[in-house]
């Protein structure tokens, strides 16, 4: 089947008064794996089950495949969901869930057989065909909610934060085992998540929400190195912000901070718009003297170790710099003790580091 | 928290010897009885007996043709009903929730009479079929007569445990179903149903159970060629030693406990433990204008029908003569003087032994439910499966088996047989009624976080101490609601007290009901009587949902142990 694009344009949706999503527009190409990411009640799973057909917008038009398919009920719509609770009936055997929507669809017996037997072995569940989903664990009725969707072989394929029910380290196996079988299929995949990690890993591109508005859509990197505004830089990676107003002197331009105090710029920066604020991730920040040449244009900010987090492979330190708190990250070297706190230190930022970002 | 001490044993000792006394040997010696040749040997001869008997066979086929045809029935008026309002956008949701109760509030053979005289052969409606069509419709003739009453009085059951069960199904579980492009009838016949099948099944069979042993609505309506009233017939006319009496006892029994755990078994063989109930329940759907304007129709004819008794007998209270015509020519107050005048008796016996039978019940219910939820004590599940059995015990079997063991026993100071007192309705209602009001305290307790109970104890409060100044005052609401429910469901209570009551200044309100309603002339007061009984049900039926409805928010810390 070959892969179709879902267009949404300038769809609006209210429960009763609460607006729940303003305007969205947003084009998902053939065979993508795009993520919805945001925190909760940003609007996204209702954008997914607007595409399922469980919720009428009330404005705009949805398109699967070219053709409009608003009015269109779910049980006609052939677009796969599979649910975050996995909606496995209980009162069916794997077999019975997988073979169903293919029961609905009237495909003769022996076609459903072989069609039921494929899609479990696509899973790696044949052995388990006869048992009931209170019989399986976690993990395993992930795998038969998702056969019993690929089996009705729809243009679409949703998924509600698929992972969200599983335990951290099978939720980093599964990811991956999804990744593959997209790849594999090669069919359209919305993948509903809160969790930044799952977007940034899994899919090609990822459209950010929040309060029922699309803030950036973008491939991970993208959005990770050019955040469109505030909410972007702040829920995709962690970042130091800073509000302030920038002021020209000659050709060199200052940022006035109440949190950080004054600083220069280097030169070259694109001049930002009024009400930008300052935006650096933890990992650009240099501390003097840490073997990693600060570059020419950088900005200089002096401060105070106030505590360090040791994650592992490195060290994020809170340093104190004026009134903010400025997190800084350092690779850890095996031996290496951190910074006591309150020593004082010269931190720097590159440059190519920095972001202007509004809100 | 797990704590066992003499006391708390003593008590659980004491409730077992009461239930023992009450509940296992009245039902033992009717089984006893069933098998017994007389000389201490076990045999089959009495069971024999009863199938040569052509009466008995016909009576055994009847009772099961009636309660299998009004489980249908009633699931032919549960069934829609509860998924129009569980599933879809309804102004008449409260008008159905009406619907589940106020079949409940009258029972069954109160409304028999009134529903003979509005549909039986000369009644309101068949003689206005007659007079626009020239047809009748047989719906009170004999046995069609007891399906009709019990149907609608029945019901409710099906509507109320479907509701539930229809209400707790995780909207993704349709939602998936009609991703996969089911939808319609499809949806309900494979998904819906199915997943609320437990809901149904459990309903179904209590309406059976009810349905099997009834004896008050036959007896009303005159059908005696059924068990229930056929075991009351030969214990009361050819006899206490009558072995045939005990041998439909026996059959009674069976039946009850086997359609009780066959639902049991049902519910518990399929496993649910997946139906995770975290998603929101599924977003109610829009009817077209063409199914709105059916599920309304059958709305309003429903509860016409549920309406009917509760007419017909406030009618038939005012009435001065209501015969051969569609509505009473003439109205009067005359019924209910005759009822205050001549039947104080009864209702003060009412209040008496149902209050007294409810206060038990409660006192036990709550020391039951704290034995088995808070204590380690060995067995002590024994008793909330014990009073559970009462659930499916028919009244006539237990009174038939009280009136065997308890013949005879004198009671102390002089006060005569045991079986002649007033006393044996308060043992009789207690027992039977246990169960609604274990399920009440049960509930409550489990309401009270053990933490409130430990603060109390660690402050100072002995565990005595702690029952009374923390568990029972936060139980209060469930406790008083189980006294609600028992009064009640006793004050109604029809087959123990026809075979119990052995002479009329003992009888209940119900009996004297019944015996109203024997002859024509007294369905006047009969009625008048019956009034009173549903009015007395109603507000207890409303108290009781108050105290529930109260004592749930006041719990800080509410939430199971």
């Amino acid at each position: 089947m070959t892969p179709v694009g879902v267009d949404i344009r300038n769809v609006a949706l209210s429960f009763g008064t609460t607006q729940v999503l303003k305007d969205i527009t947003v084009s998902i190409q053939p065979g993508e794996f795009f993520a919805l990411l945001g925190p909760s009640g940003s609007g996204k799973s209702t954008l997914l089950r607007l595409i399922a057909g469980f919720n009428q917008h009330s404005h705009g038009s949805v398109l699967v495949g070219g053709k409009d398919v608003t009015g269109t009920p779910p049980w006609k719509r052939n677009v796969g969901m599979v649910f975050q609770n996995y909606a496995l009936w209980p009162h069916m055997t794997v077999e019975q869930n997988v073979a169903f929507g293919l029961e609905e669809r009237r495909f003769p017996r022996e076609k459903i057989r072989e069609k039921v037997a494929a899609a479990l072995e696509l899973v790696g569940l044949s052995a388990l065909g006869k048992r009931r989903p209170g019989q399986l664990s976690g993990g395993q009725q992930q795998r038969v909610a998702i056969a019993r969707t690929l089996a009705i072989e729809p243009q679409v394929l949703l998924l509600d934060e698929p992972l969200s029910n599983l335990d951290a380290r099978l939720r980093v196996q599964t990811r991956q085992e999804l990744v593959k079988l997209q790849k594999r299929l090669g069919i359209t995949t919305i993948f509903v998540t809160h969790d930044q990690e799952e977007a940034l890993t899994t899919c090609h591109r990822i459209a950010v929400m929040d309060q029922g508005v699309i803030q950036q859509v973008g491939t991970p990197i993208e959005l990770f190195d050019h955040p469109a505004n505030r909410f972007v830089a702040q829920f995709v990676g962690s970042v130091n912000l800073f509000a302030g107003r920038f002021r020209r002197e000659g050709d060199r331009l200052r940022f006035a901070s109440v949190q950080i105090g004054e600083i220069d710029l280097p030169p070259g920066l694109e001049p930002p718009s009024e009400g930008s604020d300052l935006a650096f991730r933890p990992h650009a920040v240099h501390f003097d003297g840490d073997g990693r040449t600060p570059s020419e244009g950088s900005i200089r900010l002096d401060g105070a170790v106030e505590g360090s987090e040791f994650l592992g492979e490195l060290l994020r330190y809170e340093i104190r710099v004026g009134e903010a708190l400025v997190t800084a990250d350092v690779p850890h070297e095996r031996g290496r003790l951190p910074i006591a706190a309150g020593t004082r230190v010269g931190l720097s930022v590159p440059a190519s580091e920095l972001r202007f970002v509004s809100a | 928290m797990t704590r066992t001490s003499p006391a708390v044993a003593a008590v659980a000792l004491a409730i077992a010897a009461f239930l023992v006394a009450f509940l296992v040997v009245p039902v033992a010696a009717v089984v006893y009885t069933a098998f017994a040749d007389g000389q201490g040997g076990f045999t089959f001869a009495h069971f024999s007996a009863f199938a040569e008997i052509s009466l008995m066979r016909e009576s055994f086929a009847n009772s099961l043709y009636v309660a299998g045809l009004t489980v249908a029935f009633a699931t032919l008026v549960a069934v829609p009903l509860a998924y129009l309002t569980v599933r879809f956008q309804f102004r008449g949701a409260i008008l159905i929730q009406t619907l589940g109760v106020l079949p409940l509030v009258m029972p069954a053979f109160v409304g028999a009479s009134a529903m003979q005289l509005l549909f039986g052969r000369s009644g309101s409606v068949n003689l206005i079929l007659k007079d626009a069509f020239g047809i009748t419709l047989p719906l009170m003739e004999g046995l069609n007569g007891v399906i009709f009453v019990e149907t609608l009085h029945y019901f409710p059951f099906i509507l109320l445990n479907l509701s539930a069960a229809l209400a707790n199904i995780d909207s993704s579980m349709e939602e998936s179903a009609q991703n996969l492009g089911s939808s319609g009838w499809r949806l309900f016949s494979r998904i819906v149903f199915p997943l609320a099948l437990p809901g149904y099944v459990a309903g179904a069979s209590l309406v059976f159970i009810k349905v099997f042993d009834d004896l008050g609505t036959p007896l009303v309506l005159n059908v005696t060629n059924m068990l229930a009233p056929q075991a009351y017939l030969r214990v009361t006319s050819i006899g206490i030693e009558d072995p045939i009496g005990y041998v439909i006892c026996v059959i009674l029994v069976v039946f009850s406990i086997a359609a009780m755990a066959g639902s049991w078994w049902f519910v518990k063989r399929r496993d649910y433990a997946v139906v995770s109930r975290g998603g929101a329940m599924a977003p109610r759907r829009r009817l077209t204008p063409w199914q709105t304007f059916l599920a309304y129709g059958w709305i309003a004819l429903v509860l016409l029908l549920v309406l009917s008794p509760h007419l017909g007998i406030l009618l038939l209270s005012f009435s001065k003569v209501w015969s051969f015509t569609v509505l009473p020519e003439q109205f009067t107050l005359a019924h209910y003087a005759t009822v205050f005048e001549d039947s104080t008796r009864m209702i003060w016996n009412t209040f008496l032994y149902c209050g007294l039978a409810a206060l038990f019940d409660v006192i036990i219910g709550t020391a039951i439910a704290y034995i088995v939820l808070r204590t380690a004590l060995p067995g002590r599940q024994l008793l909330d499966h014990l009073v559970t059995v009462a659930l499916a015990m028919p009244g006539v079997v237990l009174g038939i088996g009280y009136l065997r063991t308890f013949r005879g026993i004198e009671l102390p100071f002089g006060g005569g047989a045991l079986t002649a007192s007033w006393l044996i309705f308060v043992l009789a209602y207690a027992v039977r009624r246990l169960p609604y009001a274990l399920r009440s305290c049960m509930a409550a307790l489990q309401q009270v976080h053990p933490s409130l109970e430990e603060a109390a104890e660690n402050l100072g409060a002995n565990r005595w101490r702690t029952i009374r100044r923390v568990v029972v005052p936060l139980m209060a609401g469930g406790i008083l609601a189980g006294f609600v429910t028992s009064f009640i469901t006793a004050a109604v209570e029809i087959s123990e007290t026809i075979l119990l009551t052995s002479r009329e200044s003992l009888a209940p309100m119900s009996y004297g009901i019944y015996l109203y309603m024997q002859s024509i002339a007294g369905r006047g007061p009969g009625a008048a009587l019956g009034v009173i009984a549903v009015v007395l049900v109603a507000v207890g039926t409303y108290l009781s949902h108050r105290f529930v409805a109260a004592n749930t928010p006041q719990n800080p810390t509410g939430g199971k142990p």
